[in-house]
């Protein structure tokens, strides 16, 4: 397990050492920063002194060294926008957009097991056709449309659902969550069923696999053979043979919800990373980028870490072997 | 037991267990009959049990779907039944996972699990086909030993002869899904009556001629959605006659509370089977 855990950690390191080089010296193919944080009426000297306090004047090898020694005492450097430690600024509103990842994937869990594993356990009849076709549809449209689709019909003819913004946050434990209030659950409700969408079709499929590929086994068979209901054989036998392969794709897809919710984050204006990242982006907002991208690899790396215990958990196989090692 | 996949179904015929029809009985009757009137052991132990679910998890739903007993008492009823078949520290292995089986042994608490119930009947479909021979003739022995204590009715499905020889009291021969021949064990395997039944006794080494090939049914068996119209063996019968290709024959009932469905059974007399004929 120890050694293990240090092998996925010496590749976690890796990861990030390439992605910040690559980030680091890509930012600066795209243009210059500087030129992004002055205004018009500055004179040279102004500019000379701007660029000056946040290191841009001097070349890119000597910058990228500077970064890395900062790095090593624990700073990401600060952004050139904000002002603000990079790092504090991702960690800010990484509570926004977990909240935001954490609602999408109860909704796929809620929404796509069941109805994947009724389509499993009856591939026949016309409500699991229909669940199909409709997972089919929730892979083929295009995010940025349906969340568009979503506020036009959710929130502007109807008018149930807030189009945008968090709503109001109340602090838990240090946390501001907008989970405790009605009114919180009604704006997360539109962000949060667009980023599930996917996932939700995702769930479906991988449900239904599970189930059918389940209930061919002999096991099923001799559960019957044991006299037990189906309800319990579903909910015991197939259920649990399926979490396996589902738990570790969600996993995974969690992480993906967590770096990737751009899109739907700016169609709803949810004040989360994704948003700070495509702000970041534009302004060429180095040291944002670079702190956000190791924070993602990082998510990552504790994400996979977590699924394999999980898998231990679930799969008695997995734990003997795990042993033997 | 209606575990049978779409799309095979009952088309014909009765099932009665201790004077009560099965056939036609809805989903409710028949669970509750499943498992604790009738249990049934499948062929290959490595996949009968659920590879995720502790032994006893498995065991006890097993009792639990038929009485309300509480959580000890069910595990000890558990424990019991794995000391019955054999299975050594019972106690410890009940929180063991499939996995840390062998296959033997999980044969062993599949019948421990088909035994739970004290049913009047247990099904065998091939339980020893998927191990060696020497658990082979362990297991043999043990559910032989446990039938007879308990005096459960045992049906054991199987293509091995001498497992029937050595087994049972009663042999049903049967051919793309029709039963062909019944009787006594003696009876059915010393003097066949189908023609069937008597390939089947040939081609067992045993009754070959040391160094000369082994003799054979001719042809395959037939699928069973298109069976010829007549007899379903006449294809690879030798004794075929014409009304064999047109008629399937009806059983005909033989003295010894034997039946055979032939149009020219043998002679159970005059016709012994064996090296003597040669
Ligand atoms: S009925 Fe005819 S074909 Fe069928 S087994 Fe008897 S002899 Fe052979």
């Amino acid at each position: 397990m120890l050694s293990y855990f240090f092998r996925r950690f010496g590749q976690a390191i890796f990861v990030i050492l390439a992605m910040i080089v690559l980030v680091f010296f890509g930012v600066n193919v795209v243009g210059d920063p500087i030129w992004m944080l002055i205004s018009p009426e500055m004179d040279q000297q102004a500019i000379a002194a701007t660029a000056a306090a946040l290191g841009l004047d001097k070349p890119i090898g000597e910058q990228f060294f500077f970064f890395i020694k900062g790095l090593f005492q624990g700073d990401l450097g600060r952004s050139f926008v904000h002002g603000e430690p990079a790092i504090l600024l991702i960690l800010g509103r990484m509570g926004a957009t977990m909240e935001l990842a954490i609602a999408a994937l109860l909704m796929a869990i809620i929404i796509g097991l069941p109805l994947g594993m009724y389509a499993g356990l009856h591939p026949d009849r016309r409500a699991s056709r229909t669940i199909m076709a409709g997972s089919i549809l929730g892979f083929s449209l295009p995010t940025f449309w349906v969340g568009l689709m979503l506020i036009m019909i959710f929130s502007v003819m109807i008018g149930w659902l807030p189009a945008s913004g968090r709503g109001p946050t109340d602090t838990v434990l240090g946390i501001q969550t907008s989970l405790l209030s009605l009114e919180g659950w009604r704006h997360i409700a539109l962000p949060a069923l667009n980023l599930a969408l996917l996932k939700i079709s995702l769930m479906i499929r991988l449900a239904r696999s599970g189930t059918r590929e389940a209930m061919s086994m002999d096991y099923v068979k001799f559960a019957r053979a044991k006299g037990l209901k189906e309800s319990v054989i579903i909910r015991v036998h197939i259920l649990k043979n399926i979490l396996i392969p589902i738990v570790t794709v969600l996993g995974l897809e969690f992480g993906s919800l967590v770096a990737f919710s751009v899109v739907t984050e700016t169609i709803f204006s949810w004040p989360g990373m994704g948003k700070l990242l495509l702000e970041a982006i534009q302004r060429l907002d180095r040291p944002v980028i670079v702190a956000y991208v190791m924070v993602v690899v990082v998510l990552f790396v504790f994400i996979n870490l977590i699924i394999d215990i999980l898998y231990s958990v679930l799969d008695p196989r997995v734990r003997l072997t795990e042993a033997k090692a | 037991m209606g575990l049978v996949d779409p799309p095979g179904r009952i088309v014909s015929g009765s099932i009665k267990l201790g004077g009560k029809e099965l056939v036609g009985l809805d989903d409710q009757g028949m669970r509750a009959i499943r498992g604790k009137e009738i249990s049934m052991i499948f062929q290959d132990p490595m996949m009968t049990l659920n590879p995720v679910l502790r032994i006893d998890t498995q065991m006890i739903e097993a009792i639990d779907a038929h009485e309300k007993t509480s959580k000890k008492a069910a595990l000890a009823r558990a424990q019991q039944a794995l000391e019955k078949v054999g299975i050594p520290a019972a106690a410890d292995r009940l929180k063991a996972y499939p996995h840390q089986f062998s296959g033997g042994m999980r044969q062993r608490v599949a019948i421990a699990i088909a035994l739970l119930n004290n049913p009047s009947l247990i099904i065998a479909d091939e339980p020893t086909t998927a191990l060696d021979v020497t658990i082979q003739s362990q297991i043999l022995a043990k559910m032989q030993e446990l039938c007879a204590d308990s005096g459960t009715a045992l049906i054991w499905i199987t293509h091995d002869l001498t497992v029937v020889a050595g087994l049972a009291h009663r042999v049903a021969v049967m051919y793309a899904g029709r039963l062909v021949e019944t009787g006594f064990v003696d009876d059915v395997l010393d003097h066949p009556l189908h023609p069937y039944t008597r390939g089947l006794l040939r081609s067992l080494p045993s009754e070959g001629i040391p160094g000369q090939p082994l003799e054979q049914i001719p042809g395959m068996t037939p699928s069973l959605g298109r069976l010829p119209p007549g007899c379903a063996f006449a294809p690879r019968c030798r004794n075929a006659t014409e009304i064999c290709h047109r008629s399937s024959p009806e059983g005909t009932v033989f003295p010894n509370q034997r039946l055979a469905r032939c149009h020219h059974p043998f002679d159970s007399v005059a016709q012994p089977v064996g090296l003597t004929e040669r």
